[in-house]
């Protein structure tokens, strides 16, 4: 990681965006750091059979 | 997929252009020719005597004795185990029924016209809450009712309409989910408006001023009146858009009481169907969750046209009444509808989200894809026969119908 970019990233207030696993937002909560949460889940519930007929019908 | 995308296109143009007009009430046997003595339509996908819950049995035996066909509820019942009562879908007689949602052939139905598209849709005429027979009322109160919609009521509704040459239901939805309605669980405004309109005709047609006077104080006493005419609307925008090649628009969802079931455009009328969820609500005095039935109606054929559940944000007053949360929960409730859809029906707006359109064209591989099952707004029957209505909430359609229809609609297409 580049100064500037650490300087730009690190030297302000984290705005964190966390989409799939719980832990990764509770382990910045319980450092201070604020998450939004996006719910979201596997396509066809995780089914890879049913995710694979939706990829060919196109979603 | 190119093909899938272009049916998707035309199957939303068809929702979005129709022109539903309430042109009359007449006797369901001249709506529906093939209606016969001893044949009955209910509620949801296909269903026979011996996996029909409570009230769908009770609804069945009391309206077997008001047709006559029966002498009593217990020899009504015995008609039914042993065949000879017929049971079909209202969904497949171009008709739509609440809850047990029963038509027969002495009832009168409403008429929506789609003068887009020259189809037309019928529903029964809303009975009121409480002891009725679409919650599994049977009783004398519930028959007697019945009688007076066939032969005052109904008659009197009918004559205003033809006086009127029909009222436009596109403009009359849009004001009231203005003023709250989602015309599922709330329908004030709309019935309120719809009253306005039929008053005058109906008082040039009454010569007893105290009929005049019951009549349309039934329409004024009941919140839920307008909720068949939302129905048959509904049916009547969505039969057009049944069998376009390749679409994977819902064109149908509805349930018996034991199954869910939906249909989808591009695999014509095949039910795909699960079993039916409980609804989570509130209950009237008196009543609790081990009371309920399980989820039941044809009404969800208003959300398939993106209101009831999927309007939610235009009516919070509704979110309170169900149990389903805040007002801003409304309003997420619609957004994550927004998920499940190709489009918003620019005439149908809701002021709390900047106008912004009602989420539109239900896409199966959406809801797969997502996991965002579609939002119900439901009534909730007792589970015994001959009770009623016990109380309201929000209940999910079973994510096992959209993979059985997204596995349909591959094999459909071939790609399976």
């Amino acid at each position: 990681m580049s100064d500037g970019i650490r300087d730009t990233l690190l030297g302000q207030p984290l705005k964190v965006i966390n989409v799939g696993l719980e832990g990764f937002a509770q382990d910045l909560e319980r450092q201070g750091v604020a998450v939004v949460r996006v719910d979201w889940q596997p396509p066809a519930g995780g089914d890879p059979t049913l995710a694979d007929l939706l990829s060919k019908l196109g979603t | 997929m190119e093909k899938i995308e272009r049916a998707n296109q035309e199957a939303v143009r068809r929702m979005l252009a129709a022109d539903p007009i309430l042109v009359d009430v007449i006797p369901a046997a001249e709506a529906i020719p093939a209606l016969r003595e001893n044949m009955i339509l209910h509620a949801g996908p296909p269903i026979e005597w011996d996996r029909m819950c409570g009230p769908m049995r009770g609804a069945i035996a009391g309206i077997a004795v008001f047709e006559g066909w029966a002498s009593n509820l217990d020899e009504a019942e015995k008609m039914a185990a042993s065949g000879e009562l017929e049971f079909h879908p209202n969904h497949h007689f171009d008709a739509v029924g609440p809850m047990t949602g029963l038509t027969t052939i002495g009832q009168p139905v409403m008429v929506v016209e789609n003068r887009a598209f020259g189809n037309h849709a019928y529903c029964t005429l809303n009975e009121g809450l409480g002891k009725v027979m679409r919650f599994g009322g049977n009783d004398a109160e519930v028959l007697t009712r019945l009688a007076w919609l066939r032969d005052v009521f109904g008659p009197a509704v009918g004559a205003a309409l033809r006086d009127l040459g029909g009222i436009p239901l596109k403009s009359l939805v849009a004001r009231g989910l203005t003023m709250g309605d989602e015309m599922h669980q709330r329908n004030v405004a709309c019935s309120g408006l719809l009253l306005r309109e039929l008053a005058p005709a109906m008082a040039r047609n009454f010569n007893d001023g105290e009929a005049l006077a019951e009549t349309l104080a039934f329409i004024g006493g009941n919140d839920q009146f307008f909720l068949n005419i939302a129905m048959a609307l509904g049916k009547a925008i969505t039969d057009p858009v049944r069998g376009i090649e390749g679409s994977s628009v819902v064109t149908a969802m509805s349930r018996n009481g034991t199954d869910f079931g939906i249909r989808v455009s591009g695999t014509g009328d095949t039910w795909f169907t699960a079993p039916v969820e409980m609804p989570e609500g509130l209950y009237f005095p008196g009543f609790t969750e081990a009371d309920a039935n399980p989820d039941i109606g044809d009404s969800t054929i208003i959300e398939t046209i993106g209101l009831g559940g999927f309007a939610m944000a235009a009516a919070p007053a509704v979110a309170g009444f169900i149990g389903a949360g805040a007002a801003s929960e409304a309003a997420n409730t619609t957004r994550a509808m927004g998920e499940i859809t190709l489009s918003k029906n620019p005439e149908w707006t809701i002021p709390a989200l900047e106008y912004a359109g009602v989420p539109t064209g239900i896409d199966i591989r959406r809801v797969l894809e997502t996991g965002l099952a579609p939002a119900i707004n439901t009534g909730i029957a007792h589970r015994e026969p001959g009770i009623g209505q016990v109380g309201a909430g929000v209940v999910k359609a079973p994510m096992a119908c959209f993979a059985q229809a997204v596995r349909g609609l591959a094999e459909t297409l071939g790609v399976a």
